[in-house]
């Protein structure tokens, strides 16, 4: 999009004054070409959010974002509810709390590419992936209803990992007040037979190289070490989530006059954050942030058994667990004064900063990993939360590389074979259940990841850490 | 990514929306209209309709673990109800690319055209 739509405040970071309905700025952390290469949309979206009730400092890009449904994918806003401050299904996404997990398996590089295609068999039997697939567990009405309570840890009570597994994850792998009361008969219906699945589009498991690192000191405490093998699971709240959005986002479409919204356009239906109807969708929604945390850690063992077939005594301990399609209570000081707001990142990142007290003892002194999925071919980052972040935008980052294609752009121009093909010429073998899914997710379809972390690091939003080369990729 | 149908009434671009959802997934060609499923739904408005109507039809594959590849909207009032014709998805004849996770509000149209035809639009989360 034009560069003339903005007022250039730094290198990485542009702005829109409030005006119109805009209540605050908008801001995007980018450089020239990244702006450049966005839709007009993205700007559109980001000062549609500025001007909703009770939001505060500004409604953020990040350096991948794209356009989405309400909120641009890349958003972050912060609204307080002693103001009016309102919750916005659209502003977390359909996927809640989709993220990426990623396990460090002590392996070198060298010992895995002999057994490089036993080792991506044996993932792709045993991680059920792709539309139409189902997990191994079925899912009764009582565990249903102790999953989305119990998160990560009522999937290690049921045998799905160990403990310490749940330390290195947001909120020790449980979401408090999840309210399983607000979740529909749908959105369980939808999850009977998902647990433990990856989904579809543009979730993997990826098997990568730690090829570069960046920052030797917060490696080492992150457990990285140059050219050894680490895990990246990339998916989230699989039917549950989707359906819990499709529920809410219509009840806060058909609801928002009787709450006094006026929303410019149906697509960013909300509710007040302390109305009846917003104290519900939170309720649901962290039930959905258990569910995906459940669903990584079930994943977590999968791969587990699936490495023990090749390495056993292989331990694959978890680095950590992120989530990028959240709305979170937090803590943050405005003008000085701290103030109770909830954060929505949708395809972004919390990115707390070294010191925080909510991170594991032993990542505390380097600030949150940060966990940036690549595009099948391309890197994927590891990075760390830093202070500035914090002032800059909430202590978020990006996800991810962001989608600079569509995916009927992207089937037009790649075929899945050829991709698989060139692919596995560089050394990295996919499976997948579609090759029409792959030429859809080609490299190509995607920004370059490289140059979003590198703008992300610029603008202080995260600082990068090891950089990680796939050398199996699973999609769904 | 956008679904939009076109139809010479408000039910066949209904239909046709429904149609390019399955097309998103696979080709329609591959599907066997083997089985019937019948769904209902009902909203205040032609749009927020449109959104409830490919929604029954998504939770409807998820569930069901199915993909439909004929349907027949008949409309009256804010009511809607149709019957879809599918098969259970086959990972081997089907390939499914991508499932879809919900229909959005965003760039939703239902319009009624100068040359008497209707489209039926809005963005779908996959």
């Amino acid at each position: 999009m034009d560069t003339e739509l903005f007022a250039r405040r730094s290198d990485t970071s542009w702005s829109v004054e409030p005006h119109g309905p805009m209540r605050v700025p908008a801001v995007i952390f980018a450089d020239e070409v990244l702006i450049r290469d966005m839709d007009r949309k993205v700007y559109d979206q980001l000062c549609n959010v500025a001007s909703l009730p009770g939001i505060v400092q500004a409604a953020y890009a990040m350096p991948d974002a794209h356009w989405g449904y309400g909120f641009p994918i890349g958003g972050v806003a912060a609204f307080d509810p002693e103001e009016g401050g309102v919750i916005s299904a659209g502003g977390v996404g359909f996927d809640i709390s989709c993220g990426v997990r990623t396990l460090l398996t002590g392996l070198e590089a060298d010992a895995v590419e002999p057994v490089q295609n036993r080792l991506a068999d044996e993932l792709y039997r045993t991680v059920p992936a792709g539309m139409g697939s189902t997990g191994a567990i079925h899912l009764d009405k009582t565990g249903m209803e102790a999953m989305l309570k119990g998160g990560a840890r009522w999937a290690v009570e049921a045998g799905f990992g160990r403990a310490a597994d749940l330390e290195r994850q947001e909120e020790q792998g449980v979401i408090a007040g999840a309210d399983p009361a607000c979740v529909s008969d749908r959105a369980r219906q939808r999850q009977t037979d998902e647990m433990g699945t990856l989904g579809s589009g543009n979730h993997y498991l990826e098997v990568q190289r730690v090829g570069e690192i960046m920052d030797a000191g917060a490696a080492a405490a992150f457990g990285l070490v140059s050219n050894t093998v680490v895990v990246s699971i990339h998916c989230g709240s699989r039917g549950l989530g989707h359906q819990i959005g499709t529920d809410y986002l219509k009840k806060m479409v058909t609801s928002a006059a009787e709450y006094g919204i006026d929303l410019p356009d149906r697509e960013l239906a909300c509710a007040p954050i302390d109305s009846e109807l917003g104290q519900q969708y939170l309720g649901a929604m962290r039930a959905g942030m258990n569910c995906a945390l459940a669903n990584r850690q079930i994943i977590t063992e999968l791969t587990r058994e699936a490495f023990a077939r090749v390495f056993p005594g292989a331990a694959l301990d978890v680095l950590y667990d992120v989530s990028h399609n959240i709305c979170k209570e937090e803590e943050h000081r405005i003008d000085g004064r701290p103030r109770r707001l909830f954060v929505h990142r949708k395809g972004a990142t919390r990115a707390f900063e070294p010191g925080n007290d909510s991170l594991p003892a032993a990542l505390r002194p380097f600030g949150q990993p940060v966990l940036i999925g690549g595009s099948m071919g391309t890197a994927s980052y590891v990075l760390a939360g830093q202070a500035a972040s914090r002032e800059r935008a909430f202590s978020s980052a990006c996800h991810g590389a962001g989608r600079a294609m569509s995916r009927h752009q992207a089937k037009r121009r790649w075929r899945g074979r050829e991709v698989v093909g060139e692919l596995a010429t560089r050394g990295i073998q996919i499976r997948s259940p579609s090759m029409r899914g792959v030429a859809e997710e080609a490299p190509g379809a995607y920004k370059d990841v490289t140059t979003v972390v590198r703008v992300a690091e610029e603008a202080g939003l995260a600082r990068p850490v090891a950089r990680l080369d796939p050398l199996i990729c699973i999609k769904g | 990514m956008g679904v939009e149908g076109v139809g010479v009434g408000i039910e066949e671009a209904f239909e046709q929306a429904a149609l390019a959802i399955t097309a998103i997934v696979t080709d329609p060609d591959r599907v066997r209209p083997e089985r019937a499923v019948e769904v209902s739904c009902e909203a205040s408005d032609a749009e927020l309709l449109l959104v409830d109507w490919l929604n029954t039809v998504i939770f409807e594959m998820a569930t069901r673990r199915m993909l439909f590849r004929r349907f027949q909207v008949t409309i009256t009032g804010h009511r809607l109800r149709a019957m879809l014709w599918g098969e259970s998805v086959s990972r081997s004849r089907h390939r499914p690319a991508v499932e879809v996770k919900g229909a959005t509000y965003t760039e939703l149209e239902v319009k009624h055209q100068k040359d008497g035809r209707w489209r039926a639009r809005c963005v779908v989360d996959v």
